[in-house]
C-alpha cells in the first residue's frame, strides 16, 4: 500500500476531502443561518446575531398581548394519562362517605335509572374534572353547581376515587349485540370526526375521556346537543364541541343508544 | 471460500421467512384501506399490522441480509474463515430472539406505535426491548466485520482490501453509527416511560434522535444492493467492473454524507430551526453523488460486457446484453426503480417542495419504490447468485426466476406510481380508513385500487421467490466452485491509503454529525419545557 501518511496536509486525499467537506459545511451554515433568514423581510430580524438565533431555532417568549381571551370561564384542570390512576384506600373510604349525598341521583352504588350519569367504575380523572369544572363555573348545572361549590379539592379527589373504585355493573339496557355505528368505529374523516371508540374505549382510551358504556341515552344525547349548541363548553380545546357540531341528529341518536347498551 | 455456510444460510433463511410474513401483512393492508374492502373491522388491527410490517421490513429483514451477506463476503473476499464464529451465532440469535420479543406485544395490540415509534405514543416495553436486541445483535456483526478486516490487513500489509469487503465494512460502520440515534431514543427516552419510571417525554428530541437513524438506515439497506451492483453484476454478465476506485469513492461518500441529513424528515417539525433544516437539505442533495457515480460505473460495466459479447453501436449494445440472465434483469429493474425513486426523492429533500407532499401517500410510495423496489430486488439477485455456493445445489428454475423478477418489477411500479399520484392529490398517510363515497376522496378510489392490485402482484412474486429457494434446497448436488467477485478492468496494484482505510472517513462522518446535529440536540436537551405527557397505546377498559 501507499506508504504516505494519511492524516497529513501533504496527502492530497486528506487535504482535498477535509477541505471540500469544511467548505461545504461552512457555506451551508452561512447560507442557512445568516443569508437565508436575512433575505426574508417578514422575519423582521434586527441583525446577524438575531438571524442566527432565529434560524438555529432558539426559542423566544412570545408576546401575550395579542392573545384572545375567552369571555367565559374555561376549565383549569390539566389532564395527563397518569392522573389519579392510583388512589389510596383512605381516599376511597372518605369518598364513600362523601358520596352519600350523591346517591339520590347517581344511585347508592353509582348506578341509577334517573338518566343522570352512572359513575360506578368511571375514571377518577373524569369525575374529578367535572366536579372541579362545576366548582369553578366552567360547567354550569342547576343541580350540580350548588353541590360542587362547597367541596374542597380533597373532597373532589376522594369522591372521584370512590366512584372509580366501584365495579361497573351490567345495566338493564345492556345488549352487546347492537352493531357499533360507523361513527363509533371509523368516525367521519371528511368531517374531521375521529372514531368515538378511539378515545372513549374499545379502540383506545384517552386521558380525560369518560367511559360511555352503560350511560343513559337521554344523558348522552343531551350532552352532545349541549356541546353542539355551545351551552356546554368545558371541553378542553373544544375537542367535543368540534365533533358534536359536525354530527347529524341521527348519528347522535345512534351513538347514544349504542353506548347505553354497552357494558 | 465459504466455510460457515450454515451461519450464512441461517441469516438468509430467517430474513426471507420474516420477509414472507411481512409481505402478507403488507398486501392485506393495501387491501383493507382500498375501496375493494367494505369496511367491517377494527382500525386498530390496521395499525398493529403496519407496526409489524414496518418493524420486520425496516429492522429485521435488511439487517439479516446485510449480516449474512457480510459474512459471505468476509470469507470469500478475504479467502479465510470468519474470525469470531461463535460471536456471529450469538448475534444471529439476538436478532432472532429480539424479533420474537418485539412481535409478541405488537401482535397483541400492546404496541401499535408504528416502527418509527412516534413518541409521545408509548407502547409495551417488550416491543422496544426486542428492537434493541435486534440492534445489539447487528452491532456484534459490525464489530466482527471490523475485526476480520483488521486481521486480514495485518496479514496482508501490501495488498489492497478487496472491494467487496471494503464496501461491506463501510456499510457496517455506517450502520454502527447511525443506529446510535434510535438506540439513544429508546434507551434514554422511551423505555423509562414505557416501564413507568417517567410519565413525560420530549417528543421533539426523540424525533430528532430518530431522524439520525431514519435516513442513514436507508443507505445501510442500500449497501448490499450496491455491493451486488459492483461486485456481482459485472461478473455475472461476463464483463468487468469499469472502475475499482470509483466504487470505493462511492462507498466512502455514503459513509461521510449519508449521516448528517436526517432532519429532512422533520421539515414540518417546529422543534428544529429552519437554518439546520437548510443544512441537512444541502447534504441530502450531496447523497445523490455516490448514486450518480454508481449508475455511471454500472452502465459502463454493462457496456464493457456487451461489447465483449459483440454488442455494437451507440445504443445497440443494450440489446446484446444477456437479458436471459436473472442478475442482468434484476440489476436493470433495480436501476430503473432507483431512477424513479431518486427523482421523487429530489422533491422530498427540498424544503419548499416537500411541503406539498409531506405526510402524504407520496412518501409511502417513495420509500417503497426505493427500498421495496430498487433494494429488495437486488436482495433476490444476491440470494440467487449465492444460493448454489451455500447449499451445494444448483438453482435451475431460471424461467421461474425471471418471472419472479418481472412480477416484482411490475408489481412495484403498479403499487407505487398510483401511490405517488394520490399523494399529490393530498391523500394522507398512516390512515386506516378513507371515505371513498365522499366527493372529495372518490377521485382517488381508482388509483388506490390499482395500488392494491400491485400489492397482490408483489405477494405472488414473493411466493415465487420462496419457491425457487425451497426447490433449490432439494435439487441435485452440484459443486458450484469458489464464490468470486467481479474483477475490475484495471486491477490496481497499489491504491492510496485513503481508499484502503476508514479512519479519515469515519472522522468526517462523526464531525459532520456533530456540526449538523449538535446544536439541535443540545438545545432540546437543555430546554425543560419541551416534555409532554406520554400517551400510552394499547386497548384497555
Amino acid at each position: 500500500m501507499s506508504d504516505q501518511k494519511l492524516f497529513s496536509l501533504r496527502n492530497p486525499w486528506f487535504s482535498t476531502s477535509v477541505g471540500v467537506t469544511v467548505v461545504i459545511a461552512v457555506l451551508a451554515t452561512l447560507a442557512g443561518l445568516i443569508w437565508l433568514p436575512l433575505a426574508q423581510p417578514d422575519l423582521k430580524l434586527s441583525g446577524i446575531w438575531d438571524a442566527i438565533c432565529s434560524a438555529a431555532g432558539v426559542p423566544r417568549a412570545s408576546s401575550q398581548a395579542g392573545s384572545v381571551q375567552a369571555d367565559f370561564k374555561t376549565s383549569d384542570v390539566v389532564m395527563t394519562s397518569e392522573m389519579l390512576t392510583r388512589p389510596s384506600q383512605v381516599s376511597i373510604g372518605r369518598g364513600a362517605t362523601l358520596a352519600q349525598r350523591c346517591a339520590i341521583c347517581h344511585g347508592p352504588q353509582g348506578v341509577s335509572d334517573a338518566n343522570s350519569p352512572n359513575l360506578a367504575g368511571q375514571f377518577a380523572a373524569v369525575t374529578y374534572k367535572e366536579l372541579n369544572d362545576f366548582k369553578t363555573g366552567a360547567r354550569v348545572n342547576v343541580i350540580m353547581t350548588p353541590f360542587a361549590v362547597n367541596m374542597t379539592n380533597q373532597d373532589m379527589l376522594d369522591v372521584a376515587a370512590y366512584y372509580s373504585y366501584l365495579p361497573r355493573v351490567p345495566r338493564s339496557h345492556a345488549d352487546a349485540k347492537i352493531p357499533a355505528p360507523l361513527i363509533v368505529t371509523t368516525g367521519a374523516p371528511m368531517r374531521n370526526i375521529a372514531p368515538c371508540g378511539s378515545c372513549h374505549g374499545d379502540i383506545d382510551t384517552k386521558a380525560g375521556s369518560p367511559w360511555l358504556g352503560g350511560q343513559s341515552a337521554v344523558y348522552i344525547k343531551a350532552q352532545l346537543h349541549a356541546f353542539a349548541s355551545g351551552t356546554r363548553r368545558n371541553d378542553i380545546s373544544q375537542q367535543m364541541r368540534n365533533i358534536a357540531r359536525q354530527m347529524t341528529a341521527e348519528e347522535i341518536d345512534q351513538v347514544a343508544h349504542y353506548y347505553e347498551a354497552q357494558p | 471460500m465459504l466455510i460457515n455456510k450454515r451461519l450464512i444460510l441461517a441469516h438468509f433463511w430467517l430474513a426471507f421467512a420474516v420477509f414472507g410474513v411481512a409481505l402478507v401483512l403488507g398486501a392485506w393492508q393495501m387491501f383493507v384501506r382500498s375501496p375493494l374492502n367494505a369496511w367491517h373491522f377494527n382500525p386498530e388491527l390496521y395499525y398493529r399490522s403496519v407496526t409489524a410490517h414496518g418493524s420486520i421490513m425496516g429492522y429485521v429483514f435488511p439487517t439479516l441480509v446485510a449480516m449474512g451477506f457480510g459474512y459471505a463476503i468476509t470469507e470469500s473476499a478475504l479467502e479465510k474463515p470468519l474470525i469470531g464464529r461463535r460471536w456471529a451465532w450469538a448475534g444471529f440469535w439476538l436478532v432472532a430472539v429480539g424479533a420474537v420479543v418485539a412481535m409478541v406485544p405488537v401482535s397483541l395490540g400492546w404496541a401499535s406505535v408504528l416502527y418509527t415509534f412516534y413518541p409521545p405514543m408509548v407502547g409495551n416495553p417488550l416491543y422496544y426491548i426486542g428492537v434493541v436486541l435486534v440492534v445489539v445483535g447487528s452491532w456484534i456483526w459490525v464489530a466482527l466485520m471490523s475485526i476480520n478486516l483488521a486481521a486480514w490487513k495485518r496479514d496482508n500489509p501490501d495488498k489492497p482490501v478487496p472491494l467487496a469487503m471494503f464496501a461491506n465494512v463501510a456499510g457496517s460502520y455506517l450502520w454502527g453509527w447511525t443506529a446510535v440515534g434510535a438506540a439513544l431514543e429508546i434507551i434514554f427516552q422511551i423505555l423509562p416511560v414505557a416501564l413507568g419510571l417517567r410519565s413525560t417525554i420530549d417528543a421533539g428530541l426523540a424525533r430528532v434522535f430518530f431522524s439520525w437513524t431514519l435516513h442513514a438506515i436507508v443507505y445501510f439497506w442500500l449497501i448490499p444492493t450496491y455491493i451486488a451492483y459492483y461486485s456481482i453484476f459485472p461478473r455475472a454478465i461476463g464483463g468487468r467492473l469499469y472502475s475499482d476506485a470509483m466504487a470505493r469513492i462511492s462507498f466512502i461518500l455514503f459513509v461521510v454524507v449519508a449521516m448528517p441529513i436526517g432532519v429532512h424528515h422533520l421539515f414540518t417539525d417546529p422543534q428544529v430551526g429552519a437554518g439546520f433544516k437548510f443544512m441537512h437539505s444541502v447534504f441530502t442533495g450531496l447523497v445523490a453523488l455516490p448514486t450518480l457515480l454508481t449508475v455511471f460505473t454500472i452502465c459502463a460495466s454493462a457496456e464493457i460486457a456487451s461489447r465483449l459479447r459483440g454488442g455494437r453501436g451507440a445504443f445497440g449494445w443494450v440489446s446484446a446484453l444477456p437479458w436471459q440472465n436473472p442478475i442482468m434483469l434484476a440489476t436493470a429493474f433495480s436501476l430503473v426503480m432507483l431512477g424513479f425513486g431518486g427523482a421523487g426523492g429530489l422533491i422530498n429533500m427540498s424544503y419548499q417542495l416537500d411541503a406539498s407532499i409531506h405526510n402524504t401517500q407520496w412518501i409511502t410510495g417513495h420509500f417503497h419504490l426505493i427500498f421495496g423496489g430498487a433494494i429488495v430486488i437486488m436482495y433476490f439477485a444476491i440470494a440467487y447468485d449465492l444460493w448454489p455456493h451455500l447449499t451445494g445445489r444448483a438453482l435451475e428454475s431460471f424461467g421461474l426466476m425471471r418471472t419472479q423478477l418481472w412480477l416484482w418489477f411490475i408489481g412495484m411500479i403498479v403499487t407505487t406510481f398510483p401511490w405517488h399520484y394520490v399523494g399529490i392529490l393530498g391523500m394522507p398517510r398512516r390512515m386506516a380508513f378513507y371515505d371513498y363515497s365522499n366527493a372529495a376522496v372518490s377521485p382517488q378510489a381508482f388509483s388506490v385500487t390499482m395500488s392494491a392490485v400491485g400489492g397482490f402482484i408483489l405477494l405472488i412474486s414473493g411466493v415465487l421467490f420462496l419457491t425457487v429457494l425451497i426447490r433449490g434446497q432439494w435439487a441435485a448436488s452440484s459443486e458450484a466452485g469458489a464464490y468470486r467477485f467481479s474483477v475490475p478492468l484495471h486491477m490496481p496494484a497499489r491504491i492510496p491509503a485513503a481508499l484502503n482505510s476508514f479512519g479519515l472517513w469515519l472522522a468526517l462522518m462523526i464531525g459532520l454529525t456533530v456540526v449538523n446535529y449538535g446544536y439541535p440536540i443540545a438545545q432540546l436537551m437543555v430546554l425543560k419545557e419541551t416534555n409532554v405527557p406520554a400517551v400510552y397505546v394499547g386497548a384497555g377498559r
